[in-house]
Formats: C-alpha cells, sequence, structure tokens
C-alpha cells in the first residue's frame, strides 16, 4: 500500500509499485485530465507537480512517489483561474487541447521557479513540451503574460 | 440544401402539437425527422442543454433548438479537434437567428442516420456549413417573426428581432416567450430558397471577436477525449500488431507466460469479416497496465503477408517505373493536355524531380476506442473520430449486423490532422467485445503501436518538366506525380475520372493543376500500387497540396532562375486570370487574380527581394491555394532563413503569411488555424519525415521521430485580406507554402536547390560540398 497526497487529499494506492504514476491517476483515481502521449517522457503530456517540481508521470513509477505529494491539472487551482490558466483562457492558447494540462503544469511550475523568465527560459523550459496543434506561439505569449500578472498579485 | 417536409396531413400536423414547425434539411438531400433524445456523448459547455419549464424545446431545424429561456442549443456534426468548429459553425446560425452570444451552446451529435454524411477533413467544415446554418437560422428568424407579428395583429416587415427578442408596433416579445406560446410555421422549398439573409454589412458575429465555447474545458483538465471514456464494467485491450499492415495471418498463439499475472483477463485472436485489421491479436486485462505487462508475456507466430521486405527505396523505385511509363496514371482535364507538341517545338526545357519522405500523423492523443453493446442491442462505439460515416459500414460488417445497430459517439479529439479520418482503430475494439459477449472494451494503442498502426503520408516521387520557346514563354508543362493513394485504398468510390476516364485520388494531386497560365498543362497523377500494397496510405493535414506545392513552387522558382527572371515578377506574369484560371463563382470568383494580389502583399510585406540581409540568409517566396481548385484559399508565404555552412543547419528567422479566405468568420480561430498550419509546414519541411524498413514505419516514438518544437518556432506575420466573397477554408492551407519558400530561401542564400522533403542538414552539407 503506498500512501500520497493528491490534489491536498490524503490517498492510499494498492497497486504494483512499478506502475507509472501517470496510470494510477488515470485509471485508479479517475484523474483523466493528465494525457498519455509517448511513454517515453519526451512529450510532456502527462507532466505533474511532484512536491511542486514539474515531473513525467509516465516514466514515474508509484513507488518513486510513496510519501509525495502530488497536484494535477485538476488541483492547480481550486477555481481553475491560476494566472496560468487565466492567460491560456485570454489568448485562446488550446487548439486540441490534449497537451495543455501538461502545457499549463509546465509552465506554472516555470514561474515558480523562474518568477521573470526571459524568452531564452521559456523556449528552454517549455521546449520539451511537444504540441502537434503547434500553438507555440500562443504559449510562448501566455507564458510571459502569467509571468506578469503573478508578478502583479 | 434545404428540403421541405410537408405535414398537409392532420395527422402529422397534430405530431407536431407545440413543437411547430419544422425545416429538415440535410447535405445529402435525404429528408429528417425531429432530433431525438438528446445522445450526444460530449457537449463542450458545462451544463447539459435545459429545456423549458414545461420541459419543452423548439426544434426550428435538426440543427438547432430554443427552449423556453430563449437558450439555443447548435447541433455540431464536425469533430472537434482544435479548429473551434462548433464556435464557428454556430456563430453563423446564432448571427441570422439574431441571437445573444450568451445564449448559445453547442452539441457534438452521435453518428445517427439523420445528420445524413458526417465528416470533418479537407478544410470543408466552414464552407460546407455557411449556407446552410445560416439558412437556418434565417428560417428561425423569421418564423419568430412572423409569430410575434401575428400576435400584435401588425405586418411582420414592421418587426425586428435583435438579441433574441423581437421588437414591432412599439412592443417586444422574447424569442423564449414565443417558443413558450408555440408556434406553427412551414415553408415551401421556394420560400426557403427565397428566405432573406442578412446583408454581409449587417453580420454581427462573424467577423467578430466572441468567446469560444471550448476553450476553458482544454485548460482545466475537464474536457473529455476517447482515451478518457469510461464505461461501467470495462475491461482493457491492448494489441499485439502484425508483421505488415496487410495480409498478416496468425499461425500461433502462446499466452503460457502471461497466466497468473495479476488483471491478466485473456488473448483475443481477432476474426475481422472486415478485413481491417488481419492479423491482429488483442490482450485483456482489468487495467491498461495490467493488459500492457501481460501482452508483454504472450507470444505470437505469424504468417506475414508478401510486402514484408519492402523499403522505402523500393517504393519510391516503383514510383520512378511508373512515372516513365506514359500508359498509366490519370489526366486530369487542365484545357489544352497536349505537351508533346510543345514540348517538340521548345527551344529550351527544365526538368527536375521532387522527393518526399513518408511523414506520421503523430497526432498525440494515441489512437483507441471503447466498444460495447448497449441495452438495446445497439452497438456503441466511443471514440473520437473525423469521418464516422465511412468507417460506419466497416463496423457493422465487423460485428454482423445492420448499420443501423451501430452507433459511434463522438469525443473530443487529441488530434485530428487526418489520422481520424480512417477509423480503423475502432473495428478491433468491437470485434474484441463481440469476442466476450458485447461486454465493454477499451482498446488503446500505446504509442509506438499508434505510430505502426498510422496511415502515414505516402514518399512520393513527382517529375515536372516545362517548355519554353525562343521569347522564353513558357510553352507547355507537364506535372506526373506517384504515391500511394489513401482515396483509392478507403473510398475508392470519391476519385474521380480523369480525360482519360481512369480514376485519381484529388488528395494525391490537388495543387499540380496551379492556377499559372502555362499553354499545354499535363497533371498526370498515378497511384503507386507498392506503396498501397505496403501499408494504408493516410489522408495527413494538407494531403496533396503538402508536397504538390513544394514541386511546383520549387520549379517555378527554377524555371525563373533559367531563364533570368526575377522570381516574384515571374509568377506574376503567368498568373493571368485568364481563361481556365480566370475563376468562377461561388468559390473562386476572381481566379489567378487573387492569388496574384497574396504574392503581392506578402512580398511587399516581407521585403522580398528589397531586404539588406546577412551573409547566407535570404527570403524565399511561394504561393498556393490550398485546398483544390473548387474552394481556393489564395496563400502567399515568405520565410527568412539563415544556412550555416559548416553543419547544414537551417535556422528560420521570420515566417510572412498573407490568405485570401473570402469571408472570415472567426478571426481568432483562424490565425490560430494558421500559425498551426504553417508550423505544420515547417516541421514536415525541416524536422519530420520517416521511411519504411520491411514493410513498417521505422520510426516510431519522440527518440528518433522529432517534430517542431518551441525553441525552434519563429516569429511569424499574418495577415487576411478584408473580403466579402464565400468563406473557404483554413485549416490546412497555411501549411503548402513553407517547404518550398524555405527551399527557395536556401537556395537564395547559399545556392543550393534542395529538392527532397524533409530538407536535412546532412544533405544541404552535401550539396554545398558538391559545389
Amino acid at each position: 500500500m503506498i500512501k500520497l497526497k493528491i490534489n491536498g487529499r490524503d490517498v492510499q494506492i494498492d497497486a504494483e509499485p512499478d506502475t507509472p504514476l501517470l496510470w494510477v491517476l488515470r485509471d485508479e483515481i479517475g484523474l483523466t485530465g493528465t494525457k498519455y502521449g509517448c511513454g517515453i517522457g519526451m512529450c510532456g503530456a502527462c507532466t505533474v507537480h511532484v512536491g511542486g517540481q514539474a515531473t513525467r508521470s509516465c516514466i514515474t513509477t508509484l513507488a518513486a512517489v510513496d510519501g509525495t505529494e502530488i497536484t494535477t491539472i485538476e488541483g492547480l487551482d481550486a477555481e481553475h483561474n491560476h494566472p496560468v490558466q487565466e492567460a491560456w483562457q485570454e489568448l485562446r492558447v488550446p487548439q486540441c487541447g490534449y497537451c495543455q494540462s501538461g502545457q499549463i503544469m509546465q509552465a506554472a511550475a516555470l514561474l515558480n521557479d523562474i518568477p521573470n523568465p526571459t524568452d531564452d527560459d521559456i523556449d528552454a523550459v517549455m521546449t520539451g513540451n511537444l504540441c502537434r496543434c503547434m500553438t507555440y506561439p500562443r504559449i510562448r505569449q501566455a507564458v510571459r503574460q502569467a509571468a506578469a500578472a503573478k508578478r502583479e498579485i | 440544401m434545404f428540403k421541405q417536409k410537408n405535414f398537409k396531413k392532420s395527422a402529422d400536423l397534430s405530431q407536431l402539437t407545440r413543437r411547430g414547425f419544422l425545416i429538415a434539411m440535410t447535405a445529402t438531400g435525404a429528408t429528417f425527422g425531429f432530433r431525438g433524445p438528446a445522445h450526444a456523448a460530449m457537449t463542450l459547455s458545462s451544463d447539459a442543454f435545459p429545456a423549458g419549464p414545461d420541459g419543452e424545446t423548439f426544434e426550428p431545424t435538426l440543427w438547432y433548438g430554443i427552449n423556453e429561456n430563449g437558450q439555443v442549443n447548435v447541433n455540431i456534426i464536425r469533430a472537434e479537434m482544435g479548429q473551434h468548429v462548433g464556435t464557428a459553425i454556430a456563430r453563423i446560425l446564432a448571427d441570422e437567428l439574431e441571437v445573444d452570444w450568451k445564449d448559445v451552446q453547442i452539441t457534438h451529435v452521435d453518428s445517427g442516420e439523420k445528420w445524413g454524411l458526417m465528416v470533418t477533413g479537407g478544410s470543408w467544415s466552414v464552407w460546407q456549413s455557411w449556407p446552410i446554418y445560416r439558412q437556418a437560422g434565417a428560417a428561425g428568424r423569421m418564423a419568430l417573426i412572423e409569430t410575434a407579428a401575428k400576435k400584435w395583429g401588425i405586418d411582420p416587415a414592421e418587426c425586428q428581432a435583435r438579441d433574441g427578442i423581437v421588437t414591432g408596433g412599439g412592443k417586444t416579445i422574447s424569442y423564449g416567450e414565443i417558443v413558450a406560446t408555440g408556434l406553427s410555421r412551414s415553408y415551401t422549398e421556394d420560400e426557403l430558397k427565397a428566405l432573406p439573409l442578412k446583408p454581409n454589412s449587417e453580420l454581427r458575429l462573424v467577423g467578430k471577436d466572441v468567446t469560444a465555447l471550448d476553450i476553458a474545458n482544454k485548460t482545466n483538465g475537464q474536457a473529455i477525449y476517447g482515451i478518457d471514456a469510461k464505461i461501467e464494467g470495462m475491461v482493457y485491450a491492448v494489441p499485439l500488431l502484425p508483421p505488415t499492415r496487410i495480409g498478416s495471418s496468425v499461425v500461433s498463439i502462446d499466452d503460457s507466460g502471461a497466466e497468473g499475472m495479476q488483471g491478466y483477463h485473456k488473448t483475443l485472436q481477432l476474426d475481422d469479416p472486415s478485413g481491417t485489421v488481419p492479423g491482429w491479436v488483442v490482450v485483456l486485462g482489468t487495467s491498461l497496465m495490467a493488459a500492457k505487462k501481460a501482452a508483454k508475456q504472450v507470444v505470437v507466430k505469424w504468417q506475414a503477408g508478401d510486402t514484408a521486405k519492402v523499403s522505402e527505396a523500393d517504393i519510391q523505385a516503383h514510383a520512378r517505373q511508373l512515372i516513365n511509363d506514359p500508359k498509366v496514371g490519370s489526366i486530369l482535364d487542365t484545357g489544352n493536355t497536349d505537351t508533346t507538341t510543345a514540348f517538340k517545338q521548345a527551344s529550351t526545357s527544365l526538368e527536375a524531380e521532387y522527393t518526399t519522405s513518408t511523414v506520421l500523423h503523430f497526432q498525440l492523443e494515441p489512437v483507441n476506442a471503447t466498444a460495447f453493446q448497449n441495452d438495446e442491442g445497439v452497438w456503441e462505439i466511443h471514440t473520437g473520430n473525423q469521418w464516422q460515416s465511412l468507417i460506419l459500414p466497416s463496423l457493422a460488417k465487423a460485428l454482423g449486423v445492420e448499420q443501423n445497430k451501430v452507433i459511434m459517439r463522438t469525443y473530443m479529439l487529441g488530434g485530428g490532422f487526418g489520422r481520424r479520418l480512417n477509423g480503423d482503430y475502432a473495428v478491433p475494439a468491437a470485434l474484441a467485445s463481440k469476442a466476450i459477449g458485447g461486454k465493454p472494451v477499451k482498446l488503446v494503442l500505446f504509442r509506438e503501436d499508434d505510430t505502426l498502426f498510422d496511415s502515414p503520408r505516402s514518399p512520393s516521387v513527382q517529375k515536372l518538366r516545362m517548355a519554353f520557346d525562343q521569347q522564353k514563354s513558357i510553352i507547355g508543362m507537364e506535372h506526373h506525380a506517384a504515391a500511394g493513394w489513401p482515396t483509392q485504398v478507403m473510398v475508392p468510390s470519391f476519385m474521380p475520372k480523369g480525360t482519360n476516364d481512369e480514376p485519381y485520388d484529388p488528395f494525391a494531386i490537388d495543387g499540380a493543376d496551379h492556377w499559372y497560365s502555362v499553354g499545354a498543362q499535363l497533371v498526370r497523377p498515378i497511384s503507386n500500387d507498392l506503396a498501397n500494397r505496403t501499408f494504408r496510405p493516410g489522408w495527413l493535414r494538407s494531403v496533396g497540396p503538402g508536397w504538390t506545392h513544394f514541386a511546383v513552387e520549387s520549379f517555378m522558382d527554377e524555371a525563373a532562375h533559367k531563364i533570368g527572371a526575377d522570381p516574384l515578377k515571374f509568377r506574376l506574369d503567368h498568373l493571368l486570370a485568364e481563361g481556365y484560371n480566370a475563376g468562377s463563382a461561388p468559390n473562386a470568383v476572381g481566379g489567378a487574380a487573387r492569388q496574384a494580389h497574396v504574392l503581392k502583399r506578402v512580398a511587399d510585406l516581407s521585403s522580398y527581394g528589397k531586404a539588406e540581409l546577412e551573409k547566407d540568409t535570404a527570403i524565399g517566396i511561394a504561393t498556393s491555394f490550398g485546398q483544390s481548385r473548387n474552394m481556393p484559399t489564395w496563400v502567399a508565404g515568405a520565410v527568412k532563413v539563415h544556412v550555416d555552412r559548416a553543419s547544414g543547419v537551417v535556422d528560420v528567422q521570420k515566417i510572412w503569411l498573407v490568405f485570401d479566405c473570402g469571408t472570415v468568420i472567426d478571426p481568432n480561430g483562424a490565425r490560430a488555424q494558421c500559425e498551426g498550419a504553417a508550423l505544420w509546414g515547417l516541421s514536415m519541411a525541416l524536422y519530420e519525415g520517416t521511411r519504411i524498413e520491411n514493410s513498417n514505419v521505422r520510426d516510431r516514438n519522440l527518440n528518433t521521430y522529432t517534430p517542431l518544437r518551441m525553441i525552434d518556432t519563429p516569429e511569424m506575420e499574418i495577415e487576411f485580406i478584408d473580403s466579402s466573397e464565400a468563406p473557404v477554408g483554413l485549416g490546412e492551407p497555411g501549411t503548402t507554402v513553407i517547404a518550398p519558400a524555405i527551399a527557395n530561401a536556401i537556395f537564395n542564400a547559399v545556392g543550393v536547390r534542395m529538392r527532397h522533403l524533409p530538407i536535412s542538414p546532412d544533405d544541404i552539407s552535401a550539396a554545398l560540398t558538391e559545389r
């Protein structure tokens, strides 16, 4: 039995310890906002926060997160209006939307680590998240806008 | 097209009760009745459509309903895969109906027969919906106004509708109140055709900025895609794929290694009467992970199909053989097709070959489907799909039932890009469910399986020739193109015939039939039968024009350089809008003149030929008319690149694009589509491409398949020509100019001509060395 905290709630999981966190979240807990894309940590659709750090849940085993605090897109903000989510909506970033949970989680972590990111910072961090609809110009702009909004809070 | 349904018999009228009149309509000509109970698997708004206090909803047409609160629900048959298509279509209707946007919601409907042909592709959605939904909205508005006028005893001409309220004779009444009182009105077909549409100047939602109805749920994890489908009691399925896409059969299955594993259920050898998934084996488990783990322990022996050793080189060699055989292929009607005479008379000529590699869809949500037999005995398929009408017959055949016993519930698509036009992935889910008595089965292809099972864009070979007379004027042009033909493989009935009575796949040649006046013109599409037998060629975003324009627009630059002309002026000199290229109403008014206009505009925007640039840096141009001659979206692009001579690496610094798509319905969405399409084009020009090895694609995941990332995304400047012409599509046209503009820019920068996509640094280095 593995114990962890997901979106502020204590959870006990009875699954094989080598199960990727992604599939525990999706199929055991029912949090389907976190997406599967490549399974090898290279698309970023599965990005969640583990102890506040952006983490690829598809290559992170359940055993590895025993006792940690995990935040998924569903728990990023109780009202779904985290500055990153607001910027994403205002600039209408999503097209198909499938990668955007991961993009938003990655961007939120980026702004925690680097509150005033340069364009190079944004490119360097966000380039690990693939968007097949190619919404990159708007993601870039939305990260800048969210950074500005966070500074005002 | 509207079709009227007559309700002359009193029995029919009595059935209408408070629902009032009905205008049934469809694009296919059939006449449909009332919408049944709401069966949408997915509504994009957070709440289901509420009925009025009496539980009544007034449905003026199949396409929408108004409740007693004046709220409007618009039924959308198009799949949502990132185009915000429901927002675009609902706005067309809401504008004519004269309702407030805040009262509008959309429902993506199931695959019921009444909806007619269901397909989302070809950049067709807005173009096809524009007349239908405008008339539907106008019909509702007129009926509501007439009812109000009658109630007040005044002439309807004295009334007007705005924001869901009818005003006239000093009185007002809301749509909701009218719906609550009931109304009855039917139209003859002639009346429907004569419905007064608003002048474009009075459009209040079209062309304006409104809130997209699907965005919010795509930022909070609430949007539900096929892979998120959940049916009570479902088991999970993971496939074991045969060595060839076509012609494999199972010799033996040994699952002893999986027996006793936690959550392992059983292994099924699929029996597929539809022939969609020959040689498939699926492993069932209580969870996806359990099925996946067990699948690794199941040993299957197959007899491979006869293409097991086929490589990309074999396919391309076969293409060249076909091109060199004048007896094969179709001939498009381009007016004078007798190029033989022109080339005999030519004083000089030019010939070049262009090739493109196999390209993967790599839509981020891998294909998946959930299938079961419901309590009414109907097979339900829950999945994201772009062409329900295409796969339903195969599903029925696979299940051994009539087509009306199969229904697809459409979910959000985690990317379409044409992959989900081919619904082949739904068949194994249905077969697996059938094999266990109709219990729910959720089948998911993991990434490597999704890629292996892709319907990739076929590799292509194109040979272009141009004949010049002594004055260096073009007197003839030939375009021979050989590739796997998706339409021939998937839906041969969709293929038109050429002038030689041979059918052809328009999605494997559109673009070659360009709008330049070149004298005699021969356009010859050729089906590569070896490609068709080896894999399932697919329609991939921008389809044929994604590679035909690469050839045409590279070749136009080569031709200009050959005769010492400026590539921009050379193009403009041949975009004459005369004869075959004069254009026609309603979709191609102006013809080549509109293409010349966008080209001139992009040249100005980018300062093409004028800008002072650094060493090894240059701008290239290209123009296209994505997606086809019968619905041209006029596009021109300019791309600025820097080429590093040492490494051959191309740095794309800026892209300029100008579009003339007629009326712009959704300005923000239009821009988003063009941004995405252009970068899709960039990705395929420089970063993507695989090859067939032993009958399968070589690259199966992101460790070796490398689509565009943010770090390589250039600045973009996009402009739309202000126009009130009929709206055409925008999902793909932005793609088609990028690759040739880059190839032309590379030539301008360092003098090497790249004739293969994707353009790799190694190829550039090799070309520079050779030079």
